[in-house]
């Protein structure tokens, strides 16, 4: 049989009408000329857009709703993220849902009253986890010493996502031999604090940011930061699985785009079976990755992450990060020598499945995070 | 390991009737499953290769029936024991659990008796529904023809009425228990005039002891028989055997294709699907021993393990996300047209790992006292071949889709 116990599916009228009215929203706001207009922007990302989405009440989805949100758990977002992603749309709002959900899940009352219904109005919050390029690294060298009212941050962040744009950070640290989440507003860094990377991806914005001489006070502290760090990587990699499986999705309507209107030697290119059977199997890896993230939905809940959702959160990141390599790389490879240019929109998807596959940990280092669940 | 099944989060919600039921299969099961033969038994209804095994079979479906739990949601007055489907569901599942014998007679339980109770004549429901179950008529299926075994279009058998007769000429090939069959589904052109070739077919339920009808055994890759091609000379049955109207053969055919493809909508029961078959890998990770600790430990071993666990889980999946229509809005019919194409290929690439993990072992086979299991997996590799090459070839399953659901030309 099979390893997970719960192994439900559901999918509320809700969910549906998200589904339905963020496919019409992406492909209206997100179409090629309004990505490729945004690659070379210094933010990544269209404000309007960005102000229409808080308007629709989207970032407000996860939030509870005494702060102003709409309570319908992380598992809502999937939909919207695996439409964003199907059309390329960037926004902050995968970092700014993940850093709701430390506030919501680790936050006290007051660090929720402050930040939740300014999340749900258009505040960006951003997570700065990595000290290296290391995802599977179980501790961080950055640190917070000092008394309580005198404490002090020491270190680096590397990739911080949608840094240059965030109101605030939830920064990763040591403090008095535990792990914490602490809260470092943007006004507190100093001015070069923040150095934008140039990455594969030109659709995303990342920065290093650095933390060191920062000083906060001990309420900037998230209290039960640390204990939902392992369920905020969690749902880290099912936003970004989501995202990857509607760019797989995006990938294959280019590819067949191209296979039903491209001739050569007087046929069209998609009756060629060595083309028309390895995007059936894009189409087959995708569909998995589709599965997998709904089944996640489905089992993600506001309390802590069981085994049964980690499982489906992990295999979620591991199916969809291939499945969207597959896509990308055959995508390039089937357009030819127009694959090779720059114009080609199978160069977003390549780009993005370099940039997928390794955030929030490559599918390798799921599948031995798997092993112990499954295995032993 | 966890290799107990957990309970489906259906089976939490079963009701104690059900739940009642379902102890009672169990125990029924504890009680009736057959001692070890001493010779390896099919894993499908494909590899019924010799009388001894045939009469094991005949034997243990007759005993499945006669305890009520084959056909149970059949009606009553044709020796079903109409019942909600559930409860027949409920004992394949117990039965796959404990892995007990098949029920062999599947052309017959899982295609021709769903067909017959929903559109045959009262008349061939109660001629033929009963022996289907009892397992004293066995059932094959004439569909394929040499050289075009996947193309149903372009069948060349031959059926011509004459008079009260049709007069079949023509052969088939992958007759699964030809050899043994009491009747066969067969698709025969009874008309070349048309202009559409599907249009020219139509379906018989033929008697296979008719004169001018002789079988010829296959012998698989696997050494084994199971298969049989089917040759009709001048031969003769009854117009009484034509099922539905003449020229409507493709359309009964494909509603057959359907019973096979969705498994549980009418079938009988009792097929066999392999729902264990990923914890008979684990257990020879398990079992097998390198530098002095199972193989179970070797990081490689782990992560090829967990890549079929979730393969194995996503096809689990997509069951259930077939099923919610808003999920499957972008690219219709994908899962449903993948399902076959997904499963088997998946198998074949896990039982091909189950020999590598078997180190030297894996050069035995069959017949050979050290075989790992008897020769169980390398037999169950090359047969997993009738999978991805029966009922249309991967290949070919890669074209539907293709084509069907992307969209793309045909070539």
């Amino acid at each position: 049989m099979t390893r997970s116990a719960n192994l439900s599916m559901a999918f509320s009228d809700e969910q549906a009408m998200i589904l339905d009215s963020a496919q019409a929203f992406c492909r209206d706001k997100s179409d090629g000329d309004a990505v490729r207009s945004l690659l070379k922007s210094e933010t990544g990302f269209n404000q309007d857009v960005w102000d229409e989405m808080v308007a629709l009440g989207w970032t407000g989805l996860s939030i509870p709703e005494q702060f102003g949100g709409f309570a319908m758990g992380i598992g809502a977002t999937v939909p919207l993220v695996e439409s964003m992603g199907r059309h390329m749309l960037c926004t902050p709002y995968i970092s700014a849902t993940i850093a709701a959900q430390a506030i919501v899940r680790g936050g006290s009352e007051s660090q929720q009253t402050k930040w939740l219904p300014a999340m749900v109005q258009g505040t960006i919050g951003t997570l700065a986890l990595l000290d290296n390029e290391d995802w599977g690294a179980t501790s961080t060298s950055c640190v917070l010493t000092g008394k309580d009212d005198q404490l002090e941050l020491k270190g680096k962040k590397l990739l911080v996502h949608d840094a240059s744009v965030s109101d605030f950070f939830l920064v990763l640290a040591q403090h008095d031999g535990a792990e914490v989440l602490v809260i470092v507003e943007s006004s507190q860094l100093a001015s070069n604090a923040i150095a934008c990377k140039t990455l594969v991806d030109e659709t995303k914005r990342a920065a290093n940011v650095d933390f060191t001489g920062v000083t906060i006070q001990s309420d900037a502290i998230l209290p039960s930061g640390g204990a939902a760090l392992a369920d905020l990587r969690l749902i880290g990699a099912l936003l970004i699985a989501s995202e990857a499986t509607g760019s797989a999705a995006g990938a294959l309507d280019t590819v067949v785009d191209y296979l039903t209107t491209r001739k050569q030697f007087d046929r069209l290119i998609g009756s060629y079976q060595s083309l028309k059977h390895p995007t059936v199997e894009m189409l087959i890896q995708m569909d998995s990755a589709r599965t997998f993230i709904y089944h996640a939905a489905t089992l993600i809940g506001d309390g802590e992450l069981d085994k049964d959702t980690e499982i489906a959160c992990r295999m979620a990141k591991a199916q969809a990060a291939d499945a969207l390599s597959f896509a990308g790389d055959r995508a390039v490879q089937f357009h030819g020598g127009m694959g090779f240019t720059y114009d080609c929109d199978a160069m977003l998807y390549i780009r993005r499945a370099q940039w997928t596959q390794q955030q929030y940990g490559d599918p390798q280092h799921h599948r031995k995070l798997l092993a112990p669940l499954l295995l032993d | 390991m966890t290799t107990n099944n957990p309970l489906s989060e259906d089976q939490q919600l079963e009701t104690a009737e059900v739940k009642d039921f379902r102890n009672g299969v169990v125990d029924w099961i504890k009680h009736n499953t057959p001692a070890d033969p001493g010779f390896l038994l099919p894993q499908t209804f494909m590899e019924v290769g010799s009388e001894q095994v045939l009469d094991f079979l005949r034997e243990w479906q007759y005993k499945v029936w006669s305890s009520g739990y084959l056909g149970m949601a059949w009606p009553k007055e044709y020796g079903g024991g109409g019942m909600p489907r559930i409860f027949q569901q409920i004992a394949d599942e117990e039965m796959k659990r404990a892995r007990v014998p098949i029920c062999f007679n599947i052309i017959g339980l899982g295609w021709a008796g769903p067909l017959i109770i929903d559109t045959g004549t009262d008349f061939e429901k109660e001629t033929y529904l009963k022996g289907i179950l009892t397992g004293e008529d066995i059932w094959c299926q004439g569909f394929s023809e040499p050289n075009h075994g996947s193309d149903l279009g372009s069948i060349q058998t031959r059926a011509e009425r004459d008079g009260d007769e049709y007069v079949i000429n023509g052969s088939k090939i992958w007759t699964t228990m030809g050899n043994y069959a009491k009747y066969m589904i067969l698709l025969a052109r009874t008309d070349s005039q048309v202009e559409r070739r599907y249009n020219g077919l139509s379906f018989f339920l033929a008697p296979m002891g008719a004169d001018g009808i002789t079988t010829s055994p296959i012998q698989k890759l696997t050494g084994d028989y199971g298969f049989t091609e089917t040759f009709f000379t001048d031969a003769r049955i009854p117009a009484s055997c034509l099922m539905g109207e003449e020229g409507h053969g493709w359309r009964i055919a494909m509603q057959t294709l359907q019973y096979e493809r969705g498994a549980e909508a009418g079938a009988a029961g009792g097929v066999s699907i392999l729902a264990t078959v990923m914890d008979d890998l684990l257990r020879i990770a398990e079992d097998v021993q390198r530098d002095g600790q199972p193989l179970m430990k070797d990081p490689v071993t782990r992560d090829n393990l967990v890549k079929f666990l979730i393969e194995e889980q996503a096809l689990y999946l997509a069951e259930k996300r077939v099923k919610i229509p808003a999920l499957c809005a972008d690219y219709p019919n994908s899962l449903a047209l993948s399902t076959k194409l997904r499963g088997t290929e998946f198998f074949r690439r896990m039982r091909q790992y189950a020999l590598t993990l078997q180190g030297a072992s894996s050069a035995l086979y069959v017949g050979d006292e050290d075989a790992v299991e008897g020769g169980f997996w390398q037999r169950a590799y090359m047969n997993n071949f009738s999978t991805t090459i029966g009922g249309g070839t991967s290949q070919i399953q890669a074209n539907i889709i293709g084509e069907h659901v992307l969209g793309l030309p045909k070539d």
